[in-house]
């Protein structure tokens, strides 16, 4: 299990930056939908589409870091 | 209660994905460990999981240990076409036996075929046995060209011809009227949401009729291919890296052709910059439209769809894993309460992962056919403060 230890914090790191941004993108969606209710719907697709984007990158860096 | 409104269908469906997934996770390891003795559960699972995410040359639906106390195993074997060095060979799987160690070799068209791991090789003349070097792969035996229908395959023709029998039955009935009747009233706000929300504001209203047939495809072969690697049949053919390379190539070779004068302008000579920084960004723009942007197609959809394949395995071998902390109900009904929430999520996924590719290829395309007018020259773009005061006064 030692020698799993970089593999681990790189997970870590990993699903710590994907969570950052997520969080990210959400608060400021949330924001957005505060201040024009009437955009929820385009926002939200917007939304949606960058968190895709991010899982992408995220779970691709998993899978190269096995 | 809310969930009693629900649609029972819908309910159903549910139900039969996570039984049926966990039913055959039962099956595989009841029978297994029947085998010779002490069995490490770790590795069990390992290889279980294996199995599903793996590409596999038979359809292996469940295995039992007869009576007889010899192991059966349930599926249909898949054919194997090869082409070997002395020709092309082509036979039923079973000719293996189910064999995946190298064991049993296939005399075919004049070669030798063993199976090793779900890979078929080829014995070398005069050998007879597999020999394994120190990494692992065979000594004596090299890959022939597989051209077999293996389980993904099947998934693929599969889907090519449910497709085909869907949409051409919608399209002709536009002939007779304008509301379509039967399933065709299921595709047809998908249809048209691909086409308005999709290819049309991305590509432009001129060409969009020129790329919506591959949008669609891509659309829906990508959306129903995930859900069936959600059932319990073992498909998984989005998971696989060549599927997605296939469908990633496709769109960097419609991009890369359909690109008109301004596209390759912008990226090999683009206007408006230093002229000693263009051939630095030249290099990083053919980077980014040839490797990087096909990559990150490929590279989010397979992990995307295996890594949730993985995590739903992982979630039903918790049901052997932690049967001697908690007892084997408690295990039972743990996993499946997460299985079951792991596969609505992967519901969604499959369909926003179809979604995402759709919309990143529409976008590319796009970018590659624009029309700019060239009213306002790129040279000008740097302008001075009293320039942008003149158009505020």
């Amino acid at each position: 299990m030692e020698t799993m230890v970089p593999n681990l914090v790189g997970a870590g790191l990993i699903v710590l930056g994907a969570g950052i941004g997520l969080g990210k993108i959400g608060g400021s969606a949330m924001e957005g939908i505060a201040r024009q209710p009437e955009a929820a719907g385009k926002i939200q697709t917007a939304m949606i589409i960058i968190a895709a984007l991010l899982e992408g990158l995220a779970f691709g860096a998993l899978f190269l870091g096995k | 209660m809310k969930i009693a409104k629900l649609p029972i269908q819908f309910l159903t469906v549910l139900m039969f994905l996570t039984i049926g997934n966990a039913a055959t996770a039962q099956e595989h390891s009841v029978a297994e460990s029947n085998d010779a003795g002490t069995l490490d559960t770790q590795e069990e699972i390992d290889e279980y999981i294996q199995h599903h995410i793996k590409d596999s040359h038979d359809f292996h639906l469940y295995s039992y240990t007869g009576d007889d106390g010899v192991r059966h195993s349930v599926g249909l074997p898949l054919p194997v076409i090869v082409w070997g060095s002395n020709g092309p060979a082509a036979f039923m799987s079973s000719a293996f036996h189910h064999d995946i160690n190298g064991e049993v070799v296939v005399e075919a068209g004049g070669s030798r075929f063993v199976n090793l791991h779900d890979k078929i090789y080829e014995l070398e003349e005069g050998a007879e046995t597999v020999k394994m070097g120190e990494d692992h792969h065979p000594v004596n035996a090299h890959m022939p060209l597989d051209l077999s229908i293996t389980k993904s395959v099947v998934g693929i023709l599969v889907i090519g011809i449910l497709m085909l029998i869907w949409f051409s039955s919608l399209a002709r009935q536009y002939k007779k009227r304008t509301i379509p009747k039967g399933f065709g009233r299921v595709l047809e706000p998908l249809v048209i949401y691909v086409r308005d929300e999709l290819a049309r504001p991305n590509i432009g209203e001129k060409k969009y009729r020129k790329f919506t047939g591959f949008l669609l495809t891509v659309f829906f072969f990508i959306w129903i291919l995930n859900l069936l690697g959600l059932t319990p049949f073992g498909f998984n053919v989005t998971g696989q890296l060549a599927v997605t390379a296939a469908l990633a190539i496709f769109t960097l070779i419609i991009y890369t052709f359909s690109g008109n004068k301004d596209y390759w302008m912008h990226i090999l000579w683009m206007p408006g910059v230093p002229y000693l920084i263009r051939p630095v960004l030249a290099v990083i723009e053919l980077v980014g439209a040839f490797i990087i942007k096909p990559f990150s197609l490929l590279v989010r959809l397979f992990a995307n769809i295996s890594a949730g394949h993985i995590v739903i395995m992982s979630l039903i071998a918790i049901m052997i894993t932690l049967k001697g902390e908690l007892t084997p109900a408690g295990s039972t009904l743990l996993s499946f309460v997460l299985s079951l929430f792991i596969t609505l999520i992967e519901v969604l996924v499959a369909f926003l992962q179809a979604y995402i590719f759709t919309m990143l290829s529409a976008l590319f395309i796009g970018m590659a056919v624009a029309e700019h007018d060239h009213d306002h020259d790129h040279a000008h773009e740097n302008v001075d403060a009293e320039d942008v005061r003149a158009d505020f006064i």
